[in-house]
């Protein structure tokens, strides 16, 4: 009744081709960015935006990141966590040697740095296909994870071997390091998120975008078309990584504080990051905010949400039962929507403009 | 005559392997070169000295071939679960590491509450027959026809159940593998060879014996049997077995309760070396290099794959771990693997990927 | 469809809204003591053990005493499965819920937790574990780390070293080899070893073991063969450590040479090894055992009443006594900041001052019940580790035996570089806050 196209006629191509092209998706999408900037810091506390948005947030970044490579570009990497962990080193090293630089704009250049080691490990996927390549990104995650640990220059030869995050302020409020409040943070990060998602957005959507679907659809056909394999690959290898660098940045400098970041880029962390993009849909924007909702916020919302609402579970049951409970629901999900949450808000959005009288 | 003439000369370097082989005579080349030439003597610990101490201590070679056997064994033996199940029913199985431990766990835990240990063992694969039978209802029979990834998805989602559920029942704590009440052998044989002294564990040769056996079983299994003659025509083609009346179902039960056997059997190997704990978990992502080097198709390739792999690691750890500060293992297996694949995209032994469009 | 989907969103919301009310803890009968744990992951072998210890002490004292003071404890134990994430959920839920004190139990928990707790105002107890230039009050005042770092730990290795073999001078031209997971937490002792390495003339050699590979050490130890090192120092955790026993026995490694840190002391770790373990060592600073008034009376007043989550074969085992122990600090940190501030219900700036004058006497471990299972506890407003003594302990089959005397860690050689570590801290993390709290008078 509310959400339907009748009545809005599009006079131009790019009209046509535009990303919400009807009126109440851009209402949807206001509203919801309202509520980001506005309701989250006005109703949720410190634990809920430290432990449930933040991370939120950056995952849904690195999401979208291999997104950009599995599931618009068909190639599939395990290598997501130590890009991420690049990304982190990257930006700990400038914050040192150019201390006066805004923090915010280290954070996007540190993407860089990934974005370089990305296409370097990228060169194998012009040959090896498929769940082979996987062993190409494996290769980058133990490769970069032993680095991180043993090249004590990437830490500044910290006793610790952490990543130690310096106090930063951009106009005289602390973005980074200890004082910073949560709220300054979680801004900096949904800023972050809303821009590089247009961006992407753009991304896709456009030539690249297509040319990279292109490939994943059948790359020998692409070629023949006249895609370069050679380009449309590495600079999936390359924007992927540019996100997931940027969001391993974020990562340790607005969520983590100080971190062993060795341990934080783990291999674990690569997979985790892998079951958002598939739960939450390959080949979707919209379905890395759902993944990365559903897998990295529903564990922690399960463990402290349900003793607040009464249901009482004790530490390592609580474990269990999350870890038990997420099994099950993802299984349940590839069964009941095998095409992830992005899918089954499709389908919703359909319904709705049928509603209430379907036909 | 006139024939042999006319045909142009085999163009050698069409031949993946020759070019290989040039490649690496051209390294080695470069390396003794190099050598020559480098007046810090980096070249010379990179490229000379390895040798010289393989030659002059011929028995930690020997011991470090051994070790390198032995885990690419171990390795094999967690490689071919995963063929098995990727053959049959084409999922990229990433539980069968936690089923490895799922299966070691229930063993020893089974033998705690005081049954005695053949009858466990007994029990355990009624336990791995019963999983197999659930995951076949609960998960594949749902997803038939999926795309392959999203096979691979649900059995993460498997993996996550398992974790749960095995440490609420069996609790987080590491656990002794009941290697003596399985009149598994325990010491060492002590050689003198070469000038030194090399120990097998008799553990070990077990382990080799152990998996050549179930290797040889398996083949034979494959080769001369009903099911397994099923088993392959499933492999080849989903609907071509299907139109001939083969139950997909009954053969998926049939190989995932395979794979829990050799998933049991490698919990068993691996417990008795280490111990039983859900580490080992970590243990089974050296795997996947093995399986890609080996192609996911193959059980000849999983084993090859698995030899190489453990020999090429220890061998790299030992003789130049140190030069870079050691623990290079972590990621040795994968660039070898790497290495491999540049030549062999689809692996030693896989099948050959052809294109179409 | 519909119906579920409604209901699964309702599920949501109310799960959402709850995470997002977890609101401070309102009573004011009880102190909340928070305590991370790890029962699960794969680190739950040494972290069940330990978590038991913790928890049923607390419960012995709140069924034995009715809580400190008269005041019940309210202990609740977070699970982090060793995870940096977790363990970070785990630090905003205790600040949430005012915590006098927070003990992370993992080095990188530690390392997360430290910057925060000096902005949030929350003493951390990392016992023996952590950040060793911590043990800087100077810079630190927020962070504890009794009885003694990894550094005091491994100057104990050498100092242990020389006893058997005769003499700091007999240290010359010897190996130390040194196992450790190549993490920060193993690689910990690196700097110390090094130092007295150069002074006392002995070789260090490195032995890393990756946390993917900790149950797979076959060329590292083919390696400790090549190189044959003198001693053996293992910095070592979880699932490494029984692997570790195993591998030195089936090189033909004299088990008696090889020493591990306070956490590769497990009972399940030299178990592992069977009966050639006997001889393995570990330092220590807790007796195993359950001949202690104390452990007696966790079983009479939780054990025995079905209270606990241990086996009660578990109890009195080394890493449980150590969870024990903890439980004791952090006891008796509170009591102390009841004597000092003269309130029944403490914040956690009186248990920062309390931890900060904590001066738990032979007399005082006698009364708690502690005598022989502990050694005195000194902390001072300078020194927050107070680099307290330790022993070595010896595996003798079946339980683990002390060795030798409680020893003091070379803390002259020590000190200084906790102190210029601790600077280091200070001067890159830029905006590091100047000490602001006084030092109590009587310390």
């Amino acid at each position: 009744m509310f959400y339907r196209e009748a009545g809005q006629y599009k006079t131009s191509y790019s009209a046509d081709m535009a990303v919400f092209p009807i009126w109440q998706d851009r209402i949807g999408i206001a509203v919801i960015l309202a509520l980001a900037f506005i309701g989250v810091p006005l109703i949720g506390n410190d634990f809920f935006t430290t432990t449930v948005m933040i991370p939120f947030l950056v995952f849904s970044l690195a999401a979208i990141g291999l997104n950009i490579l599995t599931g618009y570009t068909g190639l599939i990497s395990l290598g997501t966590a130590a890009f991420m962990g690049v990304g982190a080193y990257a930006c700990y090293k400038m914050t040192t040697i150019f201390p006066n630089v805004n923090i915010i704009v280290l954070i996007l250049v540190s993407g860089l740095f990934s974005a370089a080691i990305g296409v370097l490990f990228g060169l194998p996927s012009l040959r090896i296909k498929g769940f082979y390549l996987a062993v190409a990104t494996l290769a980058a995650q133990f490769f970069l994870q032993w680095a991180f640990v043993r090249v004590p220059w990437l830490f500044n030869y910290n006793a610790s071997g952490a990543i130690e995050v310096p106090l930063r302020s951009v106009f005289g409020i602390p973005i980074t390091g200890a004082t910073a409040s949560p709220e300054t943070r979680y801004f900096v990060c949904l800023v972050l998120v809303v821009v590089l998602t247009w961006f992407a957005s753009n991304i896709v959507h456009g030539r690249l975008g297509r040319s990279w679907m292109a490939v994943r659809d059948m790359d020998i056909a692409a070629e023949l078309m006249g895609i370069k394999l050679l380009n449309a690959k590495l600079l999936a290898f390359a924007v992927s990584s540019f996100y997931c660098g940027v969001a391993g940045a974020m990562m340790i400098f607005l969520w983590y504080g100080t971190a062993e970041a060795a341990d934080v880029f783990s291999i674990r962390l690569s997979f985790t990051v892998l079951f958002m993009i598939i739960i939450g849909g390959l080949g979707s924007l919209i379905g890395s905010f759902f993944g990365a909702a559903f897998i990295a916020s529903l564990p922690t919302i399960m463990k402290f949400g349900l003793p607040a609402i009464g249901i009482p579970l004790s530490g390592a049951t609580a474990e269990h039962v999350t870890f038990m409970l997420l099994g099950a629901l993802i299984i349940l999900f590839l069964i009941v929507e095998p095409h992830g949450l992005a899918r089954l808000w499709q389908i919703g959005k359909q319904k709705l403009r049928t509603w209430p009288f379907p036909y | 005559m006139t024939d042999a003439t006319l045909r142009p000369a085999p163009n050698l370097l069409a031949n993946g392997w020759v070019k290989a082989a040039l490649i690496l005579a051209a390294i080695v080349a470069a390396a003794m070169v190099a050598a020559k030439l480098d007046g810090s003597g980096t070249a010379y610990k990179v490229f000379i000295d390895p040798f010289v101490q393989m030659v002059e201590l011929p028995d930690l070679l020997v011991q470090t071939l051994w070790e390198g056997l032995v885990t690419g064994v171990l390795y094999a033996l967690i490689a071919l679960g995963f063929v098995l199940i990727f053959k049959a029913s084409g999922v990229f199985n990433f539980a069968q590491g936690i089923m490895v431990v799922f299966a070691a766990l229930t063993l020893v835990g089974l033998h705690e509450k005081g049954v005695p240990a053949f009858l466990a063992v007994i029990l355990t694969l009624g336990v791995m027959f019963v999983l197999a039978v659930t995951i076949e209802r609960m998960v594949l029979r749902p997803l038939v026809n999926q795309p392959d990834i999203i096979l691979f998805m649900a059995t993460f989602g498997i993996t996550y159940f398992l974790i749960g559920f095995g440490e609420s029942v069996f609790g987080g704590n590491p656990k002794q593998m009941i290697a003596e009440q399985l009149y598994l052998p325990k010491g060492a044989i002590d050689l003198n060879i070469l000038g030194g002294r090399v120990s097998l564990q008799k553990i070990d040769i077990a382990a080799a014996v152990i998996a050549s056996i179930m290797i040889a079983a398996l083949a034979l299994f494959f080769q001369y049997t009903r099911i397994g003659r099923a088993l392959r025509a499933v492999a080849d083609s989903h609907k071509a077995a299907l139109s001939v009346g083969i139950s997909l179902n009954q053969i998926w039960v049939i190989v995932w309760f395979t794979a829990g056997i050799v998933a049991l059997i490698t919990g068993i190997m691996w417990g008795a070396r280490s111990d039983v704990s859900f580490a080992l978990e970590i243990v089974a992502l050296k795997a996947l290099p093995v399986l890609i080097l080996g192609g996911f198709t193959s059980i000849p390739g999983a084993i090859v794959g698995g030899l190489i792999i453990g020999i090429g690691e220890k061998l790299g750890e030992f003789y130049w771990g140190p030069l870079i500060g050691g623990g290079i293992e972590s990621w040795l297996a994968y660039f070898i693997a790497l290495g491999f694949l540049l030549f062999r995209p689809q692996g030693l032994f896989g099948d050959k990927i052809i294109e179409r469009i | 469809m519909k119906k579920t989907t409604i209901m699964k969103g309702a599920a949501l919301g109310a799960l959402l809204a709850g995470s997002a009310l977890v609101s401070p803890a309102m009573a004011q009968d009880s102190i909340y003591v928070a305590n991370n744990a790890y029962r699960t992951g794969p680190f739950s072998g040494s972290g069940t053990p330990i978590g038991d210890g913790m928890r049923d002490y607390f419960t012995m004292l709140n069924e034995r005493d009715g809580g400190i003071g008269g005041v019940k404890i309210n202990f609740e134990e977070c699970e982090t499965g060793y995870d940096t994430k977790k363990s970070i959920e785990c630090y905003e839920q205790a600040k949430s819920k005012n915590t006098v004190i927070y003990s992370p139990w993992s080095t990188g928990a530690t390392l997360a937790a430290i910057p925060r707790a000096h902005i949030d105002k929350i003493p951390i107890l990392s016992m023996a574990y952590g950040l060793s230039a911590s043990a800087d009050g100077g810079q630190f005042p927020w962070v504890f780390i009794p009885p003694l770092t990894y550094w005091d730990g491994a100057s104990i290795m050498v100092r242990h070293m020389a006893n058997e073999l005769g003499g700091m001078d007999k240290l010359k031209g010897k190996k130390l080899g040194l196992i450790h997971l190549d993490a920060p937490y193993g690689k910990e002792p690196i700097p110390v070893l090094e130092a007295l390495a150069k002074k006392y003339g002995f070789e260090v050699k490195l032995y890393p073991v990756a946390a993917a590979d900790m149950q797979n050490q076959g060329s590292l130890w083919l390696s400790i063969r090549r190189d044959r090192p003198d001693y053996l120092y293992n910095q070592g955790w979880g699932a490494m450590n029984p692997t570790a026993v195993k591998e030195a026995i089936k090189n033909g490694f004299p088990i008696a040479k090889l020493v591990g840190v306070w956490w590769a002391g497990g009972d399940d770790d030299a178990r592992a090894g069977g009966p050639e373990a006997k001889g393995y060592k570990s330092l220590n600073f807790n007796a195993a055992g359950s001949n202690f008034p104390v452990i007696q009376d966790i079983l009479k007043h939780v054990v025995d009443k079905g209270k606990s989550l241990a086996p009660k074969e578990k109890v009195g085992e080394n890493l449980y006594n150590r969870g024990v122990y903890n439980s004791m600090l952090v006891a008796e940190a509170i009591a102390n900041a009841q004597k000092i501030s003269g309130k029944k219900v403490v914040t956690g700036e009186d248990v920062r001052r309390g931890l900060e004058t904590l001066n738990i006497t032979e007399a005082r471990l006698k009364e708690l019940g502690m005598a022989g299972f502990a050694n005195a506890v000194k902390i001072a407003c300078a020194d927050h580790s107070g680099h307290n003594k330790a022993y070595v302990a010896e595996w003798d089959g079946t339980k683990w035996t002390q060795k030798g005397d409680w020893m003091d860690p070379l803390k002259d050689e020590v000190r200084p570089l906790i102190e210029a570590a601790a600077k280091d801290y200070a001067e890159k993390n830029a905006g590091w806050p100047k000490r602001a709290e006084a030092c109590e008078k009587s310390s």
